[in-house]
């Protein structure tokens, strides 16, 4: 095992960035054996892998905290792809400035204005990566499982940024991250090693659409967290039955004592009267407002994975009041892809290919 | 199998005629070993009556001990292609993955480019069969022009073409108009034919991608409820007795619709059924892999459905087996799920997949393999040359088989022009080891008869 700052080069200096990096090290050492090769989804994590994800993420957070150059040298030379079909700036921005900050070349590949609006196929534009050596391919697309089919055709590790109706790994990590960090208390030694057992999440919203809800569900489950989705029927999947989650039709009695409401974002196209009558309708039965809020426990908090819709799913007074974590939200991913970027595609994870 | 050739290259110079042929000890059926002689295109004479038969003389002599031998397999339900996707499959070379796969007839569906929905373009894909020569193909003409769904095709025009089509499906799309269906069943009893019925109802099925249910729910892809082939199937079944049709329901997939074909069946409809390879031994947890290989349409389904399925195969409440071949090009395939293309190779792995699923199970007998891949597809379809009994007079349209063998499918190694088969690395039992199609071997050991060749 070498620690995060070895096979970086003698850029690092002793005693800084190095001392706490090898903290990092000792401390997910027992992850490592565990760690998918590719990150596609919630599930290619088991228990102690998260956890070594989040760990990571607490220490790095720690290694850059107070420095004035913010960088880590851990991924120097390394070559990470952003693969965007969708628009998703906060996820491609997230991801590109984790990789920049662990000093990785960072390439962004969008649908738009390259060969893929061309009409090259995903296996093309694959064997193109391929062929100019990328480390890592981060992918965002419209249809469920193409990184699972980006996996089969590139040598290096591939990071789901959300795949169609499927999944969206980081965010669910990023998620676990701040719920660990609000709901185990202030310091660090309180949070490392630890799951989020015991506690209830309430995801409420379009969960048969939604990537973060089905990660969230995997993972939240892996930490021995409680999970209860609330939405209308028609929002639900069939076969939502088998999650290991309840579900409910009753947002208030769901939300008695909850440790987290995590509220998804209603896409447009979804208001149009084919899933549920009007917006008014949807924002009367599933939508916090403050009263409803107050139904939650007192430590509390309210999450929401963006963009929201103000006084859709969320009304504006809860979005920017007490216990409201969504920019924290934010600010977290970019360290928890930088925890997923330095475990899989670091010499450790490289070693393994 | 020089001799064999050169015999039968020289009766083609005399005028067409095969060279007699006499299989020795296979067993019809699988049951008791009978020699069976083929000359002039038929079944000269079987059992004691075969090996003194003045044709037995000159006859190329076939070892079929330890072999079954079986009318020659009927598949009512082929995408041959052409004209229109050459690069999938053409009428050859789906002609040559039906042989190797023990069939003597196919019917093409007629979802080509342009659709077979013209006299025109049925007798075109007509006189390509002929041309190769290797299995009877019997065009299906479209039920709507171009497959739309709002017009009746001009059917009787195909009835009466140099095709003589009897059945009929828009299949790829259902024809969803219930008045439209209703016309459609009523117009060809003028002419004794079947509407077959690819039941979707699109309206509950948009954006499909596999069976919803808890794979579907998990892996995030847009859920074919088993409700849309169900809803079609009831209405169909009320249709065709109202007017008093005969409807044939193509690749049914669930447990429903096998219930409500019995309960069509037990009222006295005129109803049948066919079921595909791929819904009698896959489920759906093959689209766990993400691979589009498994996409098919309609789409694989669970287990409980695929026991419902053998079970009805078995009992008789489905009528047959229908490969649904569907080949495509590989950039069709090899894409993300959501892009590809549904539909999967059969030909050339049926006979293998059906023993898995029914015979290794005891749920299905050689006679029952016969019945189910031969006489019912024949007799559903009007082919009055094939799937007739193993006796002396009837055409030799015949398969053999053997029994004990066990084969890897590899993509590579198949006739089709395509490599989309969902069996790649697996294990099956039972090899087609020859084909004869009016007496004339177009499958010998395994492989595309010397003369036989496209």
């Amino acid at each position: 095992m070498t620690s995060l700052a070895t096979g970086t080069g003698p850029a690092t200096a002793p005693g800084s960035v190095g001392a706490a990096l090898e903290t990092v090290s000792a401390a997910t050492n027992d992850g490592y054996a565990d760690l998918p090769r590719h990150l596609l989804a919630a599930s290619d994590l088991s228990r102690e892998a998260a956890i070594a994800v989040l760990d990571t993420a607490e220490r790095i957070d720690q290694a850059i905290a107070g420095r004035e150059v913010r960088k880590l040298p851990t991924l120097r030379g390394r070559t990470v792809v952003n693969l965007f079909y969708e628009d998703s700036t906060r996820t491609r921005i997230s991801f590109e400035l984790a990789a920049k900050r662990l000093s990785a070349d960072v390439i962004n590949f969008s649908a738009k204005g390259s060969s893929v609006s061309k009409g090259e196929s995903l296996k093309d534009t694959a064997l193109t990566l391929q062929a100019m050596g990328a480390d890592a391919v981060v992918i965002r697309h419209s249809a469920s499982g193409a990184p699972h089919r980006l996996a089969g055709w590139v040598a290096g590790t591939v990071i789901n940024a959300g795949d169609g109706t499927h999944e969206h790994p980081t965010q669910a990590l990023l998620d676990a991250f701040t719920l660990r960090r609000h709901l185990l208390g202030g310091a660090v030694r309180d949070r490392v090693g630890n799951g989020l057992d015991a506690r209830h999440v309430v995801i409420v919203g379009d969960i048969l659409h939604s990537r973060v809800a089905r990660s969230n569900v995997t993972l939240l489950h892996a930490l021995g967290a409680r999970v209860t989705l609330v939405a209308p029927p028609t929002l639900l999947p069939v076969g939502v039955d088998e999650w290991p989650c309840s579900v409910s039709y009753d947002l208030d009695a769901a939300l008695a004592g909850a440790d987290a409401a995590m509220m998804l974002r209603v896409q447009k196209e979804r208001m149009d009267g084919a899933f549920f009558p009007t917006a008014r309708e949807y924002t009367r039965g599933y939508g916090l407002d403050l009263r409803r809020r107050a139904l939650i426990a007192p430590h509390g908090i309210v999450m929401h994975p963006g963009p929201m819709n103000r006084g859709m799913e969320i009304a504006p007074a809860v979005a920017d009041g007490e216990g409201s974590v969504v920019t924290e939200q934010v600010a977290n991913g970019v360290t928890v892809r930088m925890a997923v970027l330095y475990l899989l595609v670091s010499g450790e994870g490289a070693d393994r290919v | 199998m020089t001799t064999f050739a050169a015999a039968q290259e020289f009766s083609e110079r005399e005028g067409g005629r095969p060279a007699p042929v006499l299989i020795r000890g296979a067993a019809p059926y699988g049951e008791d070993p009978a020699d069976v002689l083929l000359a002039g295109g038929r079944i000269a004479a079987v059992g004691v009556d075969a090996s003194v038969h003045p044709e037995a003389a000159d006859a190329e002599v076939v070892d079929g001990s330890g072999l079954v031998l079986l009318p020659g397999l009927v598949d009512l339900h082929t995408h041959l292609r052409e004209p229109g996707a050459e690069d999938a499959e053409t009428v050859a070379s789906g002609s040559a993955a039906a042989a190797l796969g023990g069939y003597t007839a196919v019917f093409a569906m007629p979802n080509t480019e342009p659709a077979a929905d013209t006299a025109g373009v049925v007798e075109q894909v007509f006189r390509l069969g002929r041309e190769v020569g290797l299995v009877d193909v019997q065009p299906i003409g479209a039920v709507t022009v171009g497959r739309n769904g709002s017009q009746l095709a001009e059917l009787a025009a195909m009835a009466s073409s140099a095709a003589r089509v009897r059945m009929f499906s828009d299949d790829g799309s259902c024809v969803a108009d219930p008045l439209l269906m209703r016309r459609a069943l009523e117009y060809v009893k003028a002419f004794g034919g079947v509407i077959a019925q690819h039941a979707e109802e699109v309206r509950l099925t948009a954006g499909a991608q596999m069976h919803e249910g808890v794979v579907s729910a998990r892996l995030g892809l847009a859920g074919w409820p088993a409700v849309a082939e169900e809803a079609i199937v009831a209405r169909d079944c009320l249709l065709a007795e109202h007017v008093g049709s005969r409807l044939h329901v193509c690749h049914v997939s669930t447990s429903g619709s096998v219930e409500l074909i019995a309960a069509a069946k037990a009222h006295g409809a005129s109803v049948t059924a066919e079921v595909t390879p791929h819904h009698l031994l896959l489920t759906d947890s093959r689209a766990e892999s993400y691979d589009p290989v498994n996409k098919v349409n309609p789409p694989l389904r669970p287990d409980p459905h695929v026991q419902a399925l053998r079970r009805a195969l078995a009992d008789g409440v489905i009528d047959c087996v229908a490969t649904d071949h569907a080949p495509h090009a590989r950039q069709d395939k090899e894409t993300e799920w959501a892009a590809a293309r549904p539909g999967m190779l059969g030909l050339e792995t049926a006979l293998s997949v059906v023993c898995a699923a029914m015979c290794e199970t005891g749920l299905l007998d050689w006679r029952g393999v016969a019945r189910v891949m031969s006489e019912n597809p024949a007799r559903i379809g009007g082919l009055a040359d094939h799937g007739r009994p193993i006796a002396a007079g009837e055409p030799a349209n015949l398969t053999l088989i053997n029994p004990s063998a066990r084969w890897t499918v590899r993509a590579e190694a198949l006739a089709s022009l395509s490599r989309n088969t969902p069996y790649e690395g697996m294990e099956l039992p039972a090899r087609v080891v020859a084909t004869f199609l009016r007496g004339r071997a177009t499958v010998r050991d395994a492989a595309l008869a010397a003369g036989a060749a496209v």
